[in-house]
């Protein structure tokens, strides 16, 4: 399609999925149509300045007028938002400095507990002083401290784990990973740091009665709820601006070319003056902070968090938005963040939904030469349940079919696509790696 | 106390001894695919699991005809072997052939593939397993006369399903040094292993020899999961995890690429783990306690890739530009 049809069609698009998203709120239908847009702005290569509007008229004002009456919008869309800060972090590490790390969540729960610990009463079981601290201004200095004590996690674990070769690394930050969730489960004793397997709740949010009178305006009577559900809506979108802002400035960065040049020849390289473990440093503590910082949100968000949170799963589900938006791909790693966060929260959910309908009215479905009763369909099957296969799934076929992800960076598209002629050839086939 | 503690020792070494002998039979497929392929294939921890899966099923069907206890293991032994060996080699021509074929060079690609196949494959179980019984925990039956104790010498005692945990592996590992030392298929294997196109040139199918590499790997993996059922009974479709990580680290232990090195390295963590897991709760006072043995093996794998990457047995290798 010529560049100025397809954005006509974008605006035209955007204008009614917005309309009917006004008008039927609870419909699945023109939520993934909105969503559909928002795709579309990302992937689109032209037109630059009408695409940001037509995203931010979205996001600005057709989400949250129809959230008013169905709160899941802002759920669905802050989990994207949470999901997407993390993909974008990850995509550091392992899209442009092609380190791979399978110990990620780790640091959404040090950033996690940075806040709950001291936005709780857990603080006091082991210092003096009044706890919970209050949410103003305190969840914004732990914010920031979060992104502090992600970073200097991700220094720790990369010290030792970025001097070995690309391969070990993921053993290492995998086992790394699981000691985190370890430590979180059993560091209830000899002192009660975590509070153990039962988590940490309740967990102090900032005030927000400064919201209510502008929402007034609006013409909205807010409930607390409500309330929240906007307010974390719209911190998410200003972190996950800043985020995106950092990375395309980082990815144009002394710093961002460095990491490429790491990932595609560590010997390149370095004999250009490039000091690995430096650069490796920086990207690991640069994916961690972001990380963190979400994790701390997260945390005031859900009043709750327990080690079941930050699991090897939850890494893998960060791995797959990456791999499949398109490892080093700033636009990959949001629309992979979307797409996956939608599979899990919601496309799963209904289809179980559907199934287990089916199985209650014992629907009977005729093909002619067959029928099948789904009465007598087994309660195993509930796709919402197998995230693992799915995620294991998209990780293998992205792998075999389209190693650059749906929207790939450039470099990485040369890199991973066929060979020139004779490039490989003395092989037979083997295996083709540097050495 | 410490008398107590000392007494305890002898039987603690012969239950890391057990451990140690499922750890190495496990490493022995890391070290192999790593020797041949250069890929650390995160998917053998679940070709463990499926072969812990396959003999509870052999037990679950065949267990009501066959009386002799022995040669039920046996059977679930062998037939282990085989559907995790054909599942090793399946992966490899479905999953990793495709992707050393495109050719690309990029090293991230195969071990996201692993990742993605080992987690696929977690799933897959449990929803056959769902479908098959209901349910995805499974339990190897106890059974008296496997696990009848014999004394031994210094306060030891050990079951009858240990001796022949015992005998088995060792069995094995001597069937593997055979192989690898004085069959042809042995000296194709070293031959890929130590130079892949070199050995193309040679007249060896490099990859039929990857297969079969693959097939001998998930054989030894399948017949650790069987040995693992027997020694600890509970099974379920996410158990290859930690076992398959803490073999790895028995892998890189002894050396990775070297199967000698897998089996000291796999005797060696059993008997550090088993060690820490009794006595850590002691030295601390009772501060840290044996919830911490899994952080263990992880520590020992940092520390190792730190002060000595090559392991035990292993030779440095300068990496070539």
């Amino acid at each position: 399609m010529k560049p100025r049809l397809s954005i006509i069609a974008l605006t035209i698009a955007a204008l009614a999925a917005g309309a009917a998203l006004l008008a039927w709120p609870r419909s699945t239908w023109p939520l993934l149509a909105v969503l559909g847009v928002l795709f579309g702005c990302l992937t689109l290569n032209h037109h630059k300045p009408l695409r940001f509007a037509i995203a931010l008229a979205l996001l600005l004002f057709f989400i949250p007028a129809a959230g008013t009456h169905n709160t899941f919008l802002f759920e669905l869309v802050t989990t994207m938002g949470i999901f997407a800060a993390m993909s974008l972090g990850l995509n550091i590490v392992v899209g442009m400095a092609g380190l791979l790390d399978l110990g990620y969540a780790a640091f959404f729960a040090i950033g996690a507990y940075t806040w709950a610990i001291f936005g709780s009463g857990q603080a006091s079981e082991f210092m003096s002083g009044s706890f919970p601290l209050p949410g103003w201004p305190f969840f914004y200095t732990f914010a920031a401290l979060a992104v502090i004590t992600g970073a200097l996690t991700g220094t720790l674990i990369g010290l030792p784990a970025l001097r070995l070769r690309g391969d070990y690394l993921a053993v290492v930050t995998l086992g790394l990973g699981e000691v985190v969730r370890v430590l979180a489960n059993n560091l209830d004793h000899p002192i009660n740091f975590t509070n153990g397997p039962q988590g940490i709740t309740p967990i102090e949010r900032p005030p927000i009665h400064w919201m209510l009178k502008p929402l007034e305006a609006l013409g909205l009577k807010a409930t607390p709820a409500l309330a929240y559900s906007i307010f974390f809506y719209l911190l998410v979108l200003a972190v996950i601006g800043i985020v995106v802002l950092v990375n395309v400035r980082l990815d144009r960065s002394r710093f961002g070319r460095a990491w490429v040049a790491i990932r595609e020849d560590e010997i390149a390289a370095r004999s250009m003056g490039i000091s690995l473990t430096h650069t490796k440093l920086q990207a690991f503590a640069t994916g961690a902070a972001f990380s963190g910082v979400m994790g701390a949100i997260f945390a005031a968000k859900q009043l709750f968090v327990s080690p079941e949170t930050f699991t090897l799963l939850q890494s893998i589900t960060i791995l797959a938005m990456v791999i499949l938006g398109g490892m080093g791909s700033i636009r990959g790693a949001l629309v992979g963040a979307m797409a996956v966060t939608l599979l899990n929260i919601e496309v799963l959910k209904s289809f179980s939904d559907f199934l287990i309908h089916l199985r209650q009215t014992g629907f009977v479905l005729n093909l002619g030469i067959a029928s099948y009763n789904f009465a007598n369909l087994s309660d195993q099957i509930e796709p919402a349940k197998y995230e693992r296969m799915i995620f294991g799934l998209i990780l293998v076929l992205m792998m075999i079919f389209r190693p650059s992800g749906l929207i790939p960076e450039r470099r990485h598209r040369l890199e991973l696509g066929e060979p020139k002629k004779g490039a490989c050839q003395d092989t037979n086939g083997g295996a083709c790696g540097p050495a | 106390m410490s008398e107590a503690l000392l007494e305890l020792l002898p039987s603690v070494l012969l239950e890391g001894l057990l451990l140690g002998c499922v750890y190495a039979m496990i490493a022995l497929g890391y070290t192999m695919v790593y020797g041949v392929l250069g890929l650390i294939n995160f998917a053998h921890s679940e070709v463990f699991m499926v072969g812990a899966v396959a003999g509870v099923e052999v037990y679950r069907y065949l267990g009501p005809h066959v009386e002799n206890p022995y040669i039920l293991a046996l059977l679930a032994l062998v037939i282990a072997a085989i559907i995790s060996g054909g599942l090793a080699m399946g992966i490899e021509r479905l999953a990793y052939r495709p992707l050393r074929k495109r050719g690309s060079t990029n090293r991230l690609v195969p071990l996201i593939t692993a990742i993605g196949v080992s987690f696929f494959l977690q799933d897959l179980v449990r929803l056959i397993e769902g479908l098959w019984h209901g349910e995805f925990y499974m339990n190897f039956p106890a059974d008296a006369q496997m696990e009848a104790l014999h004394d031994l010498p210094m306060g030891m005692s050990i079951q009858n399903k240990s001796i022949l945990v015992i005998a088995v592996a060792v069995i094995m590992m001597l069937a593997l040094d055979h192989l690898v030392r004085r069959t042809r298929l042995g000296k194709a294997i070293r031959a890929v292993a130590q130079d892949l196109p070199t050995a193309s040139l040679m007249g060896i199918d490099p990859d039929k020899i990857i297969g079969r590499t693959f097939l001998i790997g998930g054989a030894l993996g399948g017949i650790a999961g069987v040995l693992f059922g027997l020694l600890y009974s509970q099974i379920n479709p996410f158990v290859g995890f930690v076992p398959g990580i803490k073999a790895f680290t028995a892998a890189v232990l002894g050396g990775i690429g070297n199967i000698y090195g897998a089996m000291l390295g796999g005797l060696v963590l059993g008997t550090i783990e088993t060690l820490g897991g009794t006595y850590l709760f002691f030295l601390t006072g009772g501060a840290l306690g044996n919830e911490y043995k899994d952080i263990l093996a992880f520590i020992i794998l940092v520390l190792l890739l730190l002060f000595r990457p090559q392991g035990l047995l292993g030779k440095t290798q300068g990496e070539k530009v």
